[in-house]
This record gives structure tokens, C-alpha cells and sequence, in this order.
């Protein structure tokens, strides 16, 4: 028997990562797994691979989720992001390893990292209620009637999340997604997923409701064109492609009229707090007319 | 013959000052176009108008260098406060030339003289006015400090709205300090150059407003220019896929605003007779030739007999023919081709098994007219229920609930226009919010104004038009 | 007071909406349940078709069959039988040196002029219309107007222009305004009955609306805007709320009633858009003096002027058409 070695040497539990789909974690359809390392070459998990069909499942639970979720009020929004805040402050400790382990950084710098991405969430929080009258407006007409236009979220938004900045960038092109109250279908990235899946834990445990967010583990390269053909996708955002990728994707995209994002050449420094660009990028205005009369 | 034949009324067509020829607008000045001249015509006739010169696609370049020239040394230099100024010239011209311009405008596209005269033209005039206000004013309207204008935009209008859909493009794009190289729609150039003349007389700067005729090929060219920071395109939902598809990956910003199939939904507690007018504005305006035209009439079950009947009679008292006629309700079809394709489609909807009801006008002999055509008994599932007609046809469907009128209304990939029609205030909000739709009537229909921002969700594009909103569509932000 | 309508003294109700007028709550249901009417939307299709442009044949068959239509009118507190009989005097000849210029319908007086018109008018195709019930306020009881109303009719008046119980309208008792209404019916025996609504203290579209089919439920032969004693009297978009129950009306029951906008139209340009509404409202049937008629005084001058006009080639002048 071997009872005093195994208090020496415990042989931890080892996770196994899967995908984030209408609330649920199931594995790929595929049954695919790819190896996550960090920049060193270090083993660090299996991630599940998601294949064209987790893409298709993921836009069914997006699209499924979209008329709670843009229904929901703004103010229900705000709290349910303030929670994912909370959610991620309470998982502080192993958002920064594993930022620091994914990225290559020193854990101050994943501090700091995963410090902005708390941050960036109470941000869009804050702005869930305040969208409309900022965007919005009462139209001065010439004539009897009553017009105003409101910000509506877009609907199924596709995201392809940056590949070097494994959770501020995911954060900072999910939230406003969010936000807005569209729903989003997003793929990790590929080389620094780690994040990516525990954020999922913390969206699972955080109100969210089921299919708001669902987060693919894979390749961009891959699911990208099926997200931009996708006839149920209303916008996508091509950050996570390749420059020259992202050309492909957008005269994909244009065959159902999807808003895509414009997006810098080179991943962007994430650090800054945002402008309302993003946010606005997933908002419809929608004007509405009435007669005045008796 | 009735008791009460009003006789006719016609505007004169000398009002147009019409031309034998005319040429494309370049740098400030009219010139020869190396493209093959067209010959533009008279819906309503088949007679020639006009021979018009086109541009060719160094002519593009040229008009391009022209506004970006213009754009470098001038326009992007000069304060708001001046640009506006030009804008409110352009506006008082075109309303001191609206007698003209609604005139030419009714001969070149067939729309009848009271439409050009107390819609189009004035509302084209209001674009200016509105949009004049804003070139001093951009640091407030919500994009930050100090918006930037993009650089030369290249700007595609269709032939439904000729002069409205110019100053839907080029008002906004001159407040926000842009140039414009604009091409007007093949069939219906002639108000643009009109407007060309304007801005001579207001002594626009050389080069930021350039106009070239010609047909799509041109169209193309400045979409594909490599010095052009912006297109702006409004037409049907296959060439605005096109043209996404052809600016994808450039750094051009794109707006388009792209076909309809919009709900119009009449509950069994609306004003009905006033539901039937918005029925008959929504369809037969501008002889259906509207991207948001109320297409589909969505009518509450309980109500569908009364509905029906009360709409045979008013749509029977549409007076169709001579567009310069004041009295006429309904004028021609823009050109051969538009009449061949309304044609198939209510061929279709014979076939697949709609109640075909046509208006007992009489129809002219000459020039491309259809009478005003009512199908009930249609089904989601038909083509002339899906399908963008562009015409005086309007398919009848019917519902039993909110949630049902809703499904329908959604079930299509436009999502530009709606209407609501009911007098329970809840319901219209509801209804409102539910639509996916960029604009809402309720208990009106096809009201626009500069002040209102108009534009689609889905595959009627993407962008605004009017109000604080649109101004984004010029601005680097 | 009690009511003093008996089961046969008007004609009943047409079968399709016997039921409606069967009690107070039926009614009540009835007159709610009508579609509403959208004030924007009336306005705006009521000053569109007023751009319809009307010329030459059309304009001279208009203003004839305008004249043909005119209700000419005196009711003022200092009306005499010399002002009467002057004026059933134009009535008859309304263009005297144009011999083919049409007569107008009726002279419309208050009733102690009556006699006066009859015998002026005596022979001739033209009516006396007598406005009765206490006008214009009729803010007086059931018996004096019945009274007023049997008065009118023994003078001779061949129709009868009576108010209704705005008071009670907007109080919301329909029951009492139609049983008046019905009772008045009785009163005027052979003579044909205006109702006017006086649009102007209804307010809205939809009181308009609900008013007119009171009426025409009622038994009136005419529904009509205003007493023009009150500001707004008949207006463009009023005339087309009631054309619009008139022409529904015919739908339901196969009977034509009339319609009698009265006050405030005082051009021959007015008269002929309200012409066109008519036309294209109500329906072509209604273009008949029969069917529609012009409350007013001042407009036939207008009409007599614009016809010269159109008959001689040049503006004629105030001087050339007669003013009593």
C-alpha cells in the first residue's frame, strides 16, 4: 500500500476544457482537443477544438437567448455585467496566473492585465443604461408628429477575439456586445484560450443567462468564414483574423449585408479606456413616427 | 365617363427648361464625358428627353482628383460657419428652381407633379437647410471634440427619388466638410445636373460637388477608385452586396440603405379609414418605386372583409396617367425594364394562387404604366410576398394575433420600414419594439424628414440617413 | 321629462343595425365601436385632395352644380320679410342678366319667416328650409321644440334644419339625443330633416363620427356641420368624416343620406373642393343637390363671379353680381 507516498506527491485533478454553449459546457461535436501551451512551449491543458457545427450550435443558443436578453431592461444588463465583475475580482488570483502564464508576462504585469479587464466590465456596466438618451434622441420634425429614435442591439454578433491579449482584449470586444444587448458568439483565442474558459465559468455563475455569451475554443481561421456566412449572424468583428483573413471575412459577410467591424492591422493596446465606437458598432437606430392629435 | 370628369390640368413642360443636351459635371465646370451619351426618356411618352454625356471611367479619375483637390485646398480648410453658408445658397436655389426642378424631375421619372412638387423637391431643399445648420455645430453632436470629415466620398443614388436621394447624400456629406463625386441613376440624370447648375450659382468651390452620368459600370469605377474614403450607396439589396463585397478589406467607410419588404399591420381597432390611406400612401406612393413601401399589408382577421373593401374603393379613385397632370395620383413606371420585372412578379402571384384585384383605371396607351394591383389571399411562402415588387402591387396577408403579426412582419431578411396601425397606445409601443425594423410608422406612413434618422437593419443595409445619427456615416469617428 | 317618441312615429331603424338602438347600453357600445378617426391623417388626406386642380368643363360644371347646391341663408336676429323675400328673389334668379344660370336648392330661414319665403318662392322648384329646435344653442325644452318644429312645418317649410343636444351628447346620454332626434323626425312629417351636429363643440373627429351615425341611426335625411354660429363651422376635414358615414352607411343599409356643411365657405375655390370630396369620399351618387347642399350667404356671389369668369373670358367685379 502506498497511503504515506500519496500525501507526499498528490496527483492533482486534471481539467478538462471544453466549449461554452447556451449555458452549457459541453465538449466540440467533434470530439477534437488541441494542446494550450504557454510561449515557452510549457504544456498547460487541453482545450476543446470547435468545429464548424459548435459554430452553428453556438448561433442557435445566441439567437435562442437575444429576444430575453435585448428584452431585458437596461438596467438588468448593467447589474448582470456589475456581477461579472464581481465574479472575475473573486477569481482575481487565477485570472492573473493564467494571463501570465498564456501571455509570458511577470504577475505584476498580469495584474494589471486582469486588474483594466475587471474595469473594463464596471464600464460597460455603467453604460448599459445610458446607451439610449446618449444615442437616442426626439426628432424635431416639420410637422404633427412625434419622432424619436432609440439604439437597438444589432442581434447575433460574431466576435473573433484577439489572439495576444488573451482575457483585456477578450473583455474589451465582448462587453460592448453585451452591453448593447446583442448576443455574441465568441471564438478565443487560439494559442491563449486558458482565459477565455474561465471567464465562461465566471459568465455561467454570474446571472448571465444562458446563450448571451458563447465561447468557442479554436481556430479563427477556421470558424471565421462560418460565422461570416452565417445567415442568422448580424455583425461580426474580424479582430482575431489575420489582416489578409479579414478581407475574406468581410466579402463573406457581405453576402447577408453584415456589419463588420473595421479594425486596426495590428492588435491594438487595450489598456486605454474606450471610446463609444465599439458600443455603437452593435446598436440599430431605430426611428419611430406618431401623429399629435386629439 | 362619370359626371364629375375633372379635365385635365397639366404643368407646362416648358416649366423644365429642358435641354437637348447635357453633360457631365466636373471640377466645376460642365464637360464632355468620354462614356457613349445616353438618351434619357420620358416614362410616360417613350419619347427621347434628352442626350446626355457620360463619364467614363477616366473620367471618374478625373472627377476624383477634382474632389480630392478641392477636399486638400479648400473645403476640409474652410470654417464650418462658411461651408454652411453654401449649404443654406444651395437650399434657397433649389427652392427659388422648385417649380423647374419638380417639373423636369416628373418628366425624367414618370412620378406625377404633385409628388415632386410638395414632397421631393421641398424635402430635397430641407436636406440643405438641415444639414447647413450642423457644419458649425459637429463638436455637439455626440462623436467627440472634434470630428473629422473622411475625404472624397463617391455617392450612387437610384432613380425612385432623383433629386431627394442627392441631397440625402450630398447635404450631409458638404456639412461634414466631405467632397462628392455622386453618379445619379442611369435612367433619371437629369435633376442632378440641374442641381450641378445650382452649385455654380451658389459658387460652390470647384471640385467639391462633381456629377457624372453613366450607368453602372461608372458606378463601379468609383466604388473601386482607390482615393475615395467613402461610398455611400443607396439601391437595391444585390448591388449594395456587390459593392460590400468590392469595398471589403479597403478603408473605405460604406453606408447602405438597400431594399425593403415592409409589414404594414392594421389591428381590428384602428382608425380604418385612416388605415386604408396609410395602406394606399405606403404602396402606391411614387407609383410603389420606394425601397420602404408598405409591400406587405398585414390585416387582423376580424377586420380583413371591411379592410379590403373600403381599400378597392380608394384605391379605385386613383386617378393613373399623364405625370404632369396636377390630378394624377399615379404616374408611370420608371422604364421599360422596371415594368417587365413588376410584370413577372404579379405573374408569380397568379401562379402561386393569390386573389389578383387590379384597379378599373384606365391605362394610357403609351408609356410604361401598371395599373394598381391588390392581391389577397397570400401566403409567406409566395414570391410576391418575399420579393421587393418596386411597384404599384401590393400583397394582402392576414393575422390573427399580436405575436402573430409580429412572426410575420419579421419573417423576411429587410428589415427597413414598418407601420402599426391601432389606437391602443400599449400596443404600438409593443409592437414598435418589437419590430426589426430601422423605421416605424404608426398610424402614418412614409413620413420623412431631415431631422429623422432613416435607414434598415438586416439586409436593407446598414447606416443612417438624417438627423444627429447620419452625420456619422461622414465623419471619421 | 319624458320621452314623447312613439314606436311608429319615425322610420325604424334599418334591419342590419336594428339591435344597435335597441337600448341605452347597446347604443353606447354601438357609437364606441366605431373606428376611430386619426385627426392627423383626416387633415392630411382632406388637404390633399384640396390640391386636385379644377379647370375648364370640370370647373363650370362644378360651380353650376355648386350654385344648384346652395342653401342661401339668412339667420340673423334683424331679419325681416323684405330681406326674405329679397332673398328668395336671388334665389330664384341668381344671375339675372344669365337666364341658364342655375336656381340654388333652398332659402333657409328661421321659422317665423317661413310664410314669407313660401310666398315668395311659390311655384318654383326652390325649397324653404326652416332651422327649428331652439337654434342655434337649442338649449330649450323637448316641447318647444316640437313645437317650433310643427311651426316650421305648418308655415310650409319643406325641410327642416334642426340641432341637436350638444349638452347631452357630451354627456354621453346618445339615448336621449336620438329619441329627440326621432321625435323631431315625427314632428317634420313630410318635410326632410337636417341634423346638425355642431361640429364645433364636439371637438373631435371621433365625437364627429360617433354624432353622425347618431343621426343617420335617428332617421335624419341630412347630417350637417353647424348652425354658423360657432367657430369652427364646417370644415374640409369635418365634411370628410361625414361623407365618409354617409357612404358607410350606404354600404350597410343600401340607403343615401345627405350631407350639408354649412358656415365659413365663402369662395367658389372652397365650394369646389369640398366638391371633389364629395366625389371622391362619398361617391359620385352623392353629387346631387339632393345629397349635398352648401350652408352659406356669401358664397353664391362668389360662385355667380367665378362663373362669369369662366363664361366670359375675364374677372367680373362685385358690382356685377346683386347684393341685397
Amino acid at each position: 500500500m502506498s497511503d504515506s507516498k500519496q500525501s507526499e506527491s498528490r496527483i492533482s485533478v486534471a481539467k478538462t476544457y471544453k466549449l461554452y454553449i447556451g449555458g452549457a459546457f459541453p465538449r466540440s461535436e467533434s470530439g477534437r482537443v488541441y494542446p494550450v501551451t504557454d510561449p515557452q512551449g510549457k504544456f498547460l491543458a487541453n482545450a476543446a477544438h470547435a468545429s464548424r457545427k459548435d459554430v452553428r450550435d453556438a448561433v442557435v443558443a445566441a439567437r435562442k437567448a437575444f429576444p430575453g436578453w435585448s428584452g431585458a431592461t437596461a438596467y438588468n444588463r448593467g447589474q448582470v455585467l456589475y456581477r461579472v465583475a464581481e465574479m472575475l475580482e473573486g477569481r482575481r488570483e487565477q485570472f492573473v496566473s493564467e494571463v501570465a502564464a498564456s501571455e509570458g508576462l511577470a504577475p505584476s504585469q498580469a495584474e494589471s492585465l486582469v486588474d483594466a479587464a475587471i474595469d473594463r466590465w464596471v464600464w460597460y456596466a455603467g453604460w448599459t443604461d445610458k446607451i439610449a438618451s446618449v444615442l437616442g434622441a426626439a426628432n424635431p420634425v416639420a410637422g404633427p408628429y412625434f419622432s424619436f429614435t432609440v439604439p437597438e442591439p444589432t442581434g447575433v454578433v460574431g466576435v473573433l477575439a484577439p489572439q495576444a491579449s488573451s482575457l483585456l482584449g477578450l473583455v474589451s470586444v465582448l462587453a460592448p456586445v453585451l452591453a448593447g444587448g446583442s448576443t455574441a458568439v465568441v471564438v478565443s483565442s487560439a494559442e491563449r484560450p486558458l482565459p477565455a474558459i474561465t471567464l465562461s465559468e465566471v459568465l455561467a455563475t454570474s446571472d448571465l443567462p444562458g446563450g448571451v455569451a458563447n465561447v468557442l475554443t479554436g481556430r479563427a481561421a477556421e470558424l471565421g468564414p462560418w460565422l461570416a456566412s452565417h445567415g442568422d449572424v448580424n455583425a461580426l468583428d474580424p479582430t482575431g483574423a489575420t489582416p489578409e483573413d479579414r478581407i475574406t471575412l468581410a466579402r463573406e459577410a457581405a453576402g447577408t449585408v453584415k456589419r463588420v467591424l473595421t479594425v486596426p492591422d495590428a492588435e491594438p493596446d487595450w489598456t486605454p479606456t474606450p471610446d463609444l465606437s465599439r458600443l455603437r458598432r452593435y446598436l440599430e437606430a431605430k426611428t419611430v413616427w406618431h401623429p399629435l392629435g386629439v | 365617363m362619370g359626371i364629375f370628369e375633372y379635365a385635365p390640368a397639366p404643368e407646362s413642360r416648358d416649366i423644365a427648361n429642358l435641354k437637348d443636351h447635357y453633360r457631365p459635371f466636373i471640377g466645376g465646370e460642365f464637360v464632355d464625358g468620354s462614356g457613349e451619351p445616353l438618351k434619357t426618356v420620358n416614362p410616360a411618352t417613350e419619347e427621347i428627353l434628352a442626350e446626355v454625356g457620360t463619364a467614363s471611367v477616366s473620367d471618374v479619375d478625373t472627377a476624383v482628383r477634382a474632389a480630392r483637390k478641392a477636399y486638400d485646398t479648400v473645403w476640409s480648410k474652410m470654417p464650418g460657419s462658411e461651408r454652411a453658408k453654401y449649404l443654406f445658397r444651395i437650399a434657397r436655389l433649389i427652392q427659388e428652381r422648385s417649380r423647374e426642378l419638380a417639373v423636369l424631375e416628373s418628366l425624367d421619372n414618370g412620378k406625377p407633379i404633385k409628388e415632386s412638387r410638395d414632397s421631393d423637391v421641398p424635402t430635397a431643399a430641407a436636406h440643405f437647410f438641415y444639414h447647413a445648420g450642423w457644419a458649425d455645430k459637429l463638436e455637439y453632436a455626440g462623436y467627440g471634440p472634434n470630428p473629422k470629415p473622411l475625404g472624397v466620398a463617391g455617392q450612387v443614388i437610384p432613380w425612385n427619388f432623383p433629386l431627394l436621394m442627392l441631397a440625402w447624400k450630398i447635404a450631409p456629406a458638404l456639412a461634414t466638410g466631405n467632397t462628392v463625386v455622386l453618379k445619379p441613376a442611369e435612367t433619371t440624370p437629369l435633376t442632378a445636373l440641374v442641381f450641378a447648375e445650382i452649385c455654380q450659382q451658389a459658387e460652390l468651390p470647384p471640385g467639391v460637388v462633381n456629377i457624372l452620368p453613366g450607368a453602372g459600370d461608372i458606378g463601379a469605377a468609383i466604388v473601386e477608385h482607390g482615393d475615395v474614403d467613402k461610398i455611400a450607396f443607396t439601391g437595391s439589396t444585390e448591388v449594395g452586396k456587390l459593392i460590400q463585397r468590392t469595398v471589403a478589406g479597403t478603408r473605405k467607410k460604406l453606408t447602405l440603405e438597400l431594399g425593403g419588404k415592409a409589414a404594414n399591420v392594421v389591428f381590428d381597432d384602428a382608425p380604418l379609414d385612416q388605415a386604408v390611406e396609410g395602406i394606399v400612401n405606403g404602396i402606391f406612393f411614387n407609383q410603389g418605386h420606394v425601397c420602404c413601401a408598405g409591400s406587405r399589408l398585414l390585416v387582423q382577421e376580424s377586420v380583413a372583409e371591411e379592410v379590403m373593401e373600403k381599400l378597392r374603393y380608394r384605391v379605385s379613385t386613383l386617378r393613373m396617367g399623364d405625370p404632369l397632370d396636377k390630378n394624377t395620383d399615379i404616374g408611370a413606371i420608371n422604364s421599360a425594364e422596371q415594368l417587365a420585372k413588376i410584370r413577372g412578379l404579379v405573374e408569380s402571384g397568379d401562379a402561386e394562387g393569390a386573389q389578383r384585384w387590379t384597379s378599373p383605371c384606365p391605362v394610357p396607351d403609351r408609356g410604361f404604366f401598371f395599373a394598381p394591383t391588390v392581391f389577397s389571399d397570400v401566403h409567406q411562402s409566395m414570391r410576391i410576398a418575399r420579393e421587393e415588387i418596386f411597384g404599384p402591387v401590393l400583397s394582402v396577408l392576414t393575422f390573427r394575433t399580436p405575436d402573430e403579426a409580429v412572426a410575420k412582419a419579421n419573417n423576411t431578411p429587410y428589415g427597413l420600414s414598418a407601420g402599426i396601425w391601432t389606437e391602443k397606445g400599449s400596443r404600438i409601443l409593443w409592437m414598435a419594439n418589437k419590430l426589426r425594423a430601422g423605421v416605424v410608422w404608426a398610424n402614418t406612413f412614409n413620413r420623412f424628414d431631415p431631422a429623422a434618422p432613416f435607414g434598415g437593419y438586416q439586409e436593407s443595409g446598414f447606416g443612417r440617413e438624417g438627423g444627429r445619427t447620419g452625420l456619422e456615416a461622414y465623419l471619421s469617428v | 321629462m319624458t320621452t314623447t317618441t312613439s314606436p311608429n312615429a319615425a322610420p325604424d331603424t334599418p334591419a342590419p343595425l336594428a339591435d344597435v338602438t335597441r337600448d341605452e347600453a347597446s347604443l353606447r357600445r354601438f357609437l364606441h365601436g366605431l373606428p376611430g378617426v386619426d385627426q392627423v391623417g383626416v387633415e392630411q388626406r382632406a388637404a390633399a385632395l384640396g390640391t386636385r386642380s379644377i379647370k375648364k368643363d370640370a370647373k363650370r360644371w362644378a360651380i353650376d352644380t355648386a350654385i344648384s347646391m346652395v342653401d342661401l341663408t339668412t339667420l340673423e336676429g334683424a331679419d325681416t320679410r323684405g330681406k326674405v323675400r329679397g332673398l328668395a328673389a336671388k334665389a330664384l334668379r341668381p344671375d339675372p342678366e344669365r337666364q341658364d344660370c342655375p336656381r340654388v336648392a333652398a332659402v333657409c330661414v328661421y321659422p317665423d319667416m317661413v310664410e314669407a319665403a313660401v310666398d315668395a318662392l311659390k311655384g318654383s322648384a326652390v325649397h324653404v328650409a326652416s332651422v327649428a329646435t331652439g337654434f342655434p344653442s337649442g338649449r330649450t325644452s323637448r316641447e318647444v321644440k316640437l313645437a317650433d318644429t310643427r311651426l316650421a312645418v305648418e308655415y310650409g317649410a319643406d325641410e327642416v334644419d334642426m340641432v341637436i343636444d350638444r349638452g347631452a351628447f357630451l354627456e354621453g346620454r346618445y339615448m336621449d339625443v336620438f329619441d329627440e332626434i326621432r321625435a323631431i323626425k315625427a314632428a317634420s312629417g313630410e318635410a326632410h330633416l337636417k341634423v346638425i351636429l355642431e361640429t364645433g363643440e364636439l371637438a373631435t373627429y371621433d365625437n364627429v363620427r360617433r354624432a353622425s351615425w347618431l343621426a343617420l341611426l335617428a332617421g335624419g335625411d341630412f347630417i350637417k356641420t353647424s348652425t354658423g354660429k360657432v367657430s369652427p363651422a364646417a370644415t374640409l376635414p369635418v365634411t370628410h368624416v361625414m361623407l365618409q358615414a354617409v357612404h358607410d352607411w350606404h354600404e350597410q343599409t343600401g340607403e343615401l343620406r345627405g350631407v350639408k356643411p354649412a358656415g365659413g365657405i365663402r369662395t367658389a375655390k372652397d365650394a369646389i373642393k369640398y366638391l371633389v370630396a364629395v366625389h371622391e369620399v362619398a361617391g359620385e351618387q352623392w353629387l346631387t343637390p339632393d345629397l349635398f347642399r352648401f350652408g352659406a350667404s356669401s358664397l353664391l356671389n362668389d360662385l355667380l363671379l367665378q362663373r362669369r369668369t369662366q363664361v366670359d373670358g375675364h374677372y367680373s367685379g362685385p358690382d356685377y353680381v346683386t347684393v341685397d
